[in-house]
């Protein structure tokens, strides 16, 4: 295994360009959370020209739809949804600046291409140890569509948060790798 | 008669939505240590250990294993000699729902219209009830919280008999490579072979409940569980689907007689957070 990346959110895109396949980072900083319904939202909001509800620039999005708090707690158990049903959308907020995605399984083409394109990263954090993850999570706070509840906005400050690169800004892709890997014939 | 209070039935379901999402069945535990020994790569490794020490964590502050606490999958047992009185089975199983999920800080992953408005529900009901008339004077009440990742990764087939045994085999691999990184593995695989289109995919869920390590009395089809197991361990996804040995940590097929134009086969793709409790009443 690689060694350790540290990075602090939001990212530049000197931080990006550095990052390969495989990477092991450890994220801090502020990150953002969205999943299904505040992306569409988010994508109806650009292309009728407004304003989103965060400044996008180098920010980094979580797809994550948390567990309720227990009281005196900061979230609860928060780990990465399916990526790929953020696809349709993921394209317009790297074009508004995302450098950034932290989510589980495997992107799309298109996806991948808007990659490398937009210079962003697609990060993998483990799905299903979403008690683990949310140790790392330092605060958290609604920003926007808190109607949506598990799925509203919500800006969280995270410390060593753990991941993996799986799509850099060249093109590469970890879960093909990997497999191609450890595939024996079947 | 024995009569049961639907209140005591609520009260049940709430303590099991609280417990089966605090803490991991122990063959689960037992089979993602020994993926652990097994496993070769070293990212798999990593990832196993994140499992394991999230199992510990999950139990010791009763938090939920996995954010998707998800949709409330009951398989009840009802002794033909129960009489629930003060209420009704299915509202008693929905209070205990939505208690379970709000006092235990459990997420609501249920929307109450699936095309049009998807407005969430707010307290995770309704739940999906399978009832099955049983002899005794007893309820057994199993539930297993189904997260939608691995689910949406599940697939049916009306396989043509002339498919075979083989046809079969390829709809099970197939299925796990399609899911790849999605479904969360290492998963435990459900296989429901025969029925019809609505039974398939009923047994394949059931088979999910199986403790891992114990086959399908038939040794024909103990036989297969152990062949498609080996086989989805060679594919190479591995733990989370970036690469490695340990891909799926059990394969479960349950059989029913069908018909002679058919062989309906489903698939149902199990995530490493196996969750499932039980309990009698």
């Amino acid at each position: 295994m690689k060694s350790e990346t540290k990075l602090l959110a939001p990212l530049s895109s000197k931080d990006i360009e550095k990052l390969e396949v495989g990477d092991k980072v450890s994220l801090s900083g502020i990150i953002y959370t969205a999943r299904d319904a505040a992306h569409k939202r988010l994508v109806e909001t650009l292309k009728r020209g407004k304003k989103l509800p965060f400044n996008p620039e180098g920010q980094v999005i979580y797809y994550v739809g948390p567990a309720p708090a227990r009281p005196g707690r900061v979230i609860g158990s928060a780990g990465p949804t399916t990526s790929s049903r953020m696809d349709p959308y993921a394209i317009y907020l790297m074009e508004a600046g995302v450098k950034g995605m932290i989510g589980k399984g495997s992107r799309g083409q298109k996806v991948k291409e808007a990659m490398r394109k937009y210079k962003a990263v697609y990060f993998a954090a483990v799905g299903g140890v979403a008690a683990l993850l949310s140790q790392y999570i330092k605060k958290a706070e609604v920003i926007a569509y808190e109607d949506l509840g598990a799925e509203a906005i919500r800006r969280l400050e995270v410390e060593d948060f753990p991941l993996l690169v799986v799509n850099d800004t060249k093109g590469g892709d970890l879960y093909q790798e990997g497999t191609r890997q450890y595939s024996m014939s079947v | 008669m024995r009569e049961v209070k639907a209140g005591g039935i609520a009260r049940a379901v709430k303590k099991l939505c609280m417990d089966a999402n605090y803490y991991l069945p122990s063959d689960v535990i037992d089979a993602l240590k020994e993926g652990y020994r097994k496993e070769e790569s070293p990212v798999g490794k990593d990832v196993l250990l994140q499992i394991l020490k999230n199992v510990k964590i999950a139990a010791q502050q009763k938090i939920p294993l996995c954010q998707d606490t998800g949709l409330a999958v009951f398989f009840i047992d009802l002794g033909q000699e129960v009489r629930i009185i003060g209420g009704n089975l299915e509202d008693a199983i929905d209070k205990g729902v939505k208690e379970g999920y709000l006092k235990g800080y459990l997420r609501k992953s249920v929307v109450s219209d699936p095309l049009f408005k998807r407005t969430n529900s707010k307290d995770n009901t309704p739940s999906v009830i399978h009832i099955r008339i049983v002899p005794g004077n007893k309820i057994k009440i199993i539930l297993a919280p189904k997260g939608g990742g691995a689910e949406n990764m599940s697939r049916v087939a009306m396989l043509k008999p002339a498919d075979g045994v083989e046809g079969v085999k390829d709809f099970v691999i197939e299925t796990v490579k399609r899911a790849g990184a999605n479904s969360c593995p290492p998963v435990i695989v459900g296989v429901g072979i025969g029925g019809n289109f609505e039974k398939a995919p009923c047994l394949a869920k059931r088979a999910l409940l199986r403790k891992i390590g114990e086959h399908n009395p038939d040794e024909r089809y103990a036989r297969l569980e152990d062949e498609l197991l080996a086989r989805i361990n060679n594919v190479g996804i591995g733990p989370q689907g970036l690469g490695g040995r340990v891909t799926a940590l059990a394969v479960n097929i349950e059989w029913f007689p069908c018909h002679i134009a058919s062989l309906p086969i489903a698939v149902n793709i199990q995530c490493h957070s196996a969750r499932h409790k039980e309990i009698e009443i």
